[in-house]
């Protein structure tokens, strides 16, 4: 199988009141398309740099990061919001909606951005999917925090992207909430064959993937596959 | 992806602003009045042009003018009787007249007029067939203001001179006349056939000769023109046509308009400033929403572009609003100008200065938003994780730089269209920045100040009130700067004022003359003396003055330097008649700033070593040394330059460009002129009506009537400034309580965080109140000592008169502004007083 993600040495460091700061040291690993996968981590481990590197929000100091097949370090910025456009979704623990736009016009921005036809549809029936179809008019302030997050996952799946980056997707939520939205990201990434990548400090939701990533000090101290 | 997307930017532009609409139109409003403003003045502007193009011939009256302030050699009368179809003359000199029946006496505008004129426009008289009428006897027509002032009827009789005219009409409106003019000199009209029985035309009388001209249509009159122009000019005749009226009038009016105009454009300055500033935190507040877009894949440029056409919506709404407040504003502009203005003014809706008012609101708040938005580009989609360790520095984005070059050439350009003129231009345009740049310096030195000698013993609301200045998200570099500007704006203009009033006043006060008397012949002189000690009145001075013209300087004449513009003389020296006296002795007014003075001159073949005015010498572009020859009314005398005297214009004395010694020019032709102080009206009065009964042919100006009409100008223009700069003082206003609308919104969580910690009502109030007033306080004494040194330079070398400020109303301008400051700051953080934390948090989220 090829893979969907190829990190190979990459490294990042900060300079910072001249002290050079590495936050990622020598990173090698590659994840298989439709693979499920958590990184998990102590806070400062530099999971989230990592997640970051990985998603081309940001550019290594040096190394490879290729995303279905597509080599980031060498993209410009724009290049990079391309790709992400075209093959990327996102989770945030603080869910990230943009606050002056309905549920329904948050699903959508993805593919208005592809120009994409009758996306109106399209979105109405992810937020169906997370059970939100009646609260599609609602502005995110007028929503739970669980609510923001199905949302925001709805927002994920719209581009039906290559692979789904989901940064502490339940940090910000109570068990039950919780428990609710790791279902669902799990049910609609089996249904859409996205490859994921969770970020999290909670042994027991990386659990539920078929490979753990562990991470201390800016450094992989472990790779475990799954049966 | 590769394209822009124009539509779906549009629409992210309408969905972003949605819950911000009030505030971003709270953040144009500033530039509202700027642009109301300049609408007003451009519509006023292309009236005003429309209405000079279409009134010039009534301003004119004739297709062609010629006059001269000399009597006309008689070799030229045969041409100047040839000319055109119809003529008519004009003699018009300054006289006192008298009202025998009120015995009123008062310095008027006498215009001894024969022949048809005006043949454009008419003398408006009431009755109407006075107009033609007072031509046929011994008929006088009077300006209204005159005989309103004496009380007088159509049918009473005036003096003028030895001659006595019946009034037969009152005067209107004259060509060329402003409500100004006949302020300062009103005009009575007389046949010129009475003049010479009047016994005003003598010897040294400082008379104005005019030929007025009808052509019939196929006469091309500026050719005509042009073909005698070297003839009329060897004789010091100038002409006028009605093309020449239009554009010296044109060009008269564009000057007014363009001042007015650059008054409005500091408004729009100034509200500018505001718009920057909150679409500077505005952005910082979206720094989340544009990462989030960033990561869903929208480019730097869709992000940036989706703001810019924010700000260009509400820009162009701003603007709209701006040119229709204009248009209506422009109906009040006549009003307050129209008597400093010859023509009948037209109110029109002038689409074109709607235009140009619209367009520059667009450009202006687009160039202004642009210092912020530029950051955008440099917005990481990181943000969504983390805000970012690098932070984009100003000094490290060229582009920022490349904006304030834009914004300083757009005030440039802005300047020199309106002035036409490249010097002004940059003066303004570096006056301004100098402005911004010194408030910036010192919100910066007091920002650092604050943080390095931070009073840790004062109590805990103080200490919090005062950090506030300096934290992050701090308002105070705005704050300082609008509310700097604003305050500095104002004093100015107030002191100003105060300076011109004063500079009137202080002639007016006690030992000055306050009477002057001039035309007073060489056999009156000793007479009218006398006259003056009969009355109990002091003769402060009396001196002789002798009108000449310049010759040559160095042997070069005005034909030589027309010829060839190289030889470093200014061909200025020749155009002017001068007034000058001789004396033994320097006056109290002046003194010797290089060169000797020359007392007298011995014998006839000494070199006479004449004294001038150091400025008229720069003018001129001589120097110490040069040789000038003066045609004293025909005979030449050849001098050299001996002296330069430094001359205080401001006294009420005589002065005088070029004083010669004595020993040369007594023979020659002259009048003299006698200044007094006359202590009451009734003093003034009697001694008036002393001298004209016995010396009509002197004229009077009675330093009273001149403060009146000063006030009376002054309060005319002083009204147009107020007016204009209302503009920019409500614009500082809006700019105050939007900045301040704006540290509320980052103000209210620390404020809901203090609150929920346990602080109480009163202790936000006080905190809030100290820090606004420690802006308020400082910016208005900023902007406060700003104008004390621009008025003080303004006073100095402008003005050139001593700078005395009064202190009681920058102090109450002071206290005003600061308190209106903390009113304003208060009353806008009224809600995260009032109102429980967590509602604030819930509105907030």
């Amino acid at each position: 199988m090829t893979p969907i993600l190829n990190i190979q040495d990459l490294t990042k460091t900060y300079q910072s009141t001249g002290q050079t700061l590495t936050v990622l040291d020598n990173i090698n690993f590659s994840l298989e398309e439709g693979s499920t996968n958590a990184i998990i981590g102590p806070s400062g481990s530099g999971k989230t740099t990592l997640l970051g590197l990985c998603a081309g929000l940001d550019r290594s100091s040096s190394g490879m990061v290729e995303l279905n097949g597509i080599r980031l370090d060498s993209l410009n910025e724009d290049a990079r919001a391309q790709v992400r456009n075209q093959y990327v979704g996102f989770i945030f623990q603080n869910f990230q909606l943009l606050p002056t736009l309905t549920a329904l016009e948050n699903v959508m921005v993805p593919l208005e951005l592809r120009g994409e036809k009758h996306i109106r549809q399209q979105a109405l029936e992810l937020l169906d999917k997370v059970g939100l179809a009646d609260r599609s008019h609602h502005y995110p302030t007028q929503l739970s925090g669980g609510e923001q997050q199905r949302v925001s996952l709805a927002r994920a799946f719209s581009n039906r992207p290559k692979i789904l980056f989901a940064d502490e997707p339940t940090g910000n939520l109570d068990a039950e909430t919780s428990e609710k939205v790791v279902k669902l990201i799990f049910d609609l990434n089996r249904e859409a064959g996205t490859t994921l990548v969770l970020v999290t400090h909670d042994a027991e939701l990386a659990a539920k993937t078929q490979r753990i990533i562990r991470m201390k000090g800016g450094k992989i101290i472990g790779d475990d596959i799954m049966g | 992806m590769d394209k822009l997307n124009f539509p779906w930017l549009v629409q992210m532009a309408w969905r972003d602003s949605r819950r911000n609409r009030s505030r971003l139109f709270l953040f144009i409003s500033s530039i509202i009045l700027g642009i109301a403003a300049l609408v007003a003045i451009f519509s006023f502007g292309y009236n005003l042009r429309q209405d000079i193009d279409s009134q010039a011939m009534e301003l004119i009256g004739a297709d062609l003018v010629i006059t001269s302030n000399r009597p006309v050699d008689p070799k030229m009368l045969p041409l100047l009787d040839s000319l055109g179809n119809r003529r008519s003359k004009e003699r018009s000199f300054a006289s006192m007249i008298l009202f025998p029946k009120s015995q009123g006496t008062r310095l008027v505008q006498i215009r001894a007029l024969e022949g048809q004129f005006p043949y454009y426009g008419a003398l408006e008289t009431v009755p109407k067939a006075a107009a033609q009428g007072f031509r046929e006897g011994q008929q006088a027509l009077v300006d209204k203001t005159l005989m309103l002032q004496f009380d007088a009827r159509v049918g009473d009789s005036i003096k003028v001179g030895e001659v006595t005219f019946q009034i037969v009409g009152i005067l209107n409106k004259a060509p060329g006349q402003t409500g100004i003019s006949a302020t300062v000199a009103p005009a009575v009209y007389i046949p010129l056939r009475f003049l010479p029985q009047t016994g005003l035309e003598q010897k040294g009388s400082r008379i104005n000769y005019l030929f007025y001209y009808k052509f019939d249509q196929k006469t091309d009159v500026k050719k005509l023109v042009e073909r005698l122009e070297p003839r009329l000019e060897k004789e010091a005749l100038n002409t006028e046509t009605i093309e020449t009226q239009r554009e010296d009038m044109g060009r008269s009016f564009k000057d007014l308009t363009s001042f007015l105009a650059l008054v409005g454009f500091i408004a729009l300055l100034l509200g500018s400033i505001g718009v920057a500033s909150a679409i500077h935190v505005y952005i910082r507040e979206k720094l989340r929403s544009i990462a989030i877009l960033r990561c869903l894949g929208v480019s730097a440029t869709q992000a940036f572009l989706i703001y810019v056409i924010q700000i260009l919506g509400i820009g162009l709404l701003g603007s709209i609003i701006g040119a229709v407040l204009g248009t209506v504003v422009q109906q009040l502009l006549p009003q307050v100008l129209q008597d400093l203005l010859p023509v009948e003014i037209t109110v029109g809706i002038s689409w074109l200065a709607i235009f140009q008012g619209i367009g520059l609101g667009l450009i202006i708040s687009l160039l202004f938003a642009l210092l912020p938005l530029v950051s955008i580009r440099n917005v990481s989609p990181l943000n969504t994780l983390r805000i970012s360790l690098e932070s984009t520095s100003l000094f490290r984005d060229p582009l920022k730089w490349a904006v304030y070059a834009l914004i300083l050439l757009f005030i440039f350009g802005f300047t020199y269209l309106q002035t036409e003129k490249w010097k002004e231009a940059v003066y303004f345009t570096l006056g301004v920045l100098v402005g911004f740049l010194v408030l910036a310096g010192i919100a910066w030195t007091l920002m650092w100040a604050v943080r390095r000698f931070f009073p840790e013993r004062l109590g805990y609301i103080w200490r919090q009130g005062l950090a506030n200045l300096f934290r992050p998200n701090n308002q105070t570099l705005i704050l300082i700067i609008s509310i700097g500007l604003g305050t500095a704006f104002i004093s100015t203009l107030y002191f100003v004022q105060n300076i011109l009033l004063n500079q009137v006043t202080l002639s007016a006060s006690e030992n000055q003359p306050n009477m002057v008397l001039f035309d007073i012949q060489e056999g009156q002189r000793q007479a009218v003396a006398q006259l003056t000690k009969q009355q109990g009145l002091p003769v402060i001075q009396q001196v002789p003055i002798v009108t000449m013209r310049i010759e040559e300087i160095n042997g070069r004449t005005a034909e030589d330097v027309k010829e060839d513009s190289t030889l470093g003389v200014s061909p200025r020296a020749f155009q002017r008649e001068i007034r000058s006296t001789f004396r033994s002795a320097l006056s109290d007014s002046e003194k010797i700033i290089e060169g000797a003075w020359q007392k007298k001159v011995a014998s006839p073949n000494d070199t006479i070593y004449v004294s001038l005015d150091d400025r008229y010498a720069e003018w001129i572009k001589v120097k110490v040394g040069d040789e000038i020859v003066f045609n004293v009314q025909g005979a030449l005398i050849p001098t050299v330059v001996g002296s330069l005297r430094e001359v205080d214009w401001n006294r009420i004395q005589t002065n005088f460009r070029v004083v010669f010694p004595e020993g040369v020019l007594e023979a020659a032709p002259q009048f003299h002129v006698l200044l007094t102080r006359v202590g009451t009206p009734q003093t003034s009065a009697r001694f008036q009506q002393a001298v004209v009964r016995q010396f009509p042919n002197i004229s009077i100006i009675d330093l009273e009537l001149i403060l009146s009409v000063m006030d009376e100008l002054l309060d005319k223009i002083g009204f147009v400034i107020r007016f204009m700069a209302a503009f920019s003082i409500i614009t500082g206003l809006v700019v105050l309580i939007s900045s301040v609308l704006i540290s509320k919104y980052q103000r209210m969580q620390e404020s809901v965080l203090l609150r929920t910690l346990g602080a109480n009502r009163k202790q936000i109030f006080a905190i809030t109140a100290l820090e606004y007033f420690f802006l308020g306080a400082l910016a208005a004494g900023t902007g406060i000592v700003l104008s004390l040194a621009g008025s003080w330079a303004l006073a100095k070398y402008s003005f050139e008169t001593t700078f005395n400020p009064e202190l009681l109303p920058v102090l109450v301008l002071f206290i005003i502004i600061s308190s209106l400051t903390v009113v304003i700051g208060l009353f806008n953080s009224r809600a995260v007083v009032n109102q429980s934390p967590l509602e604030v948090l819930r509105a907030e989220g």
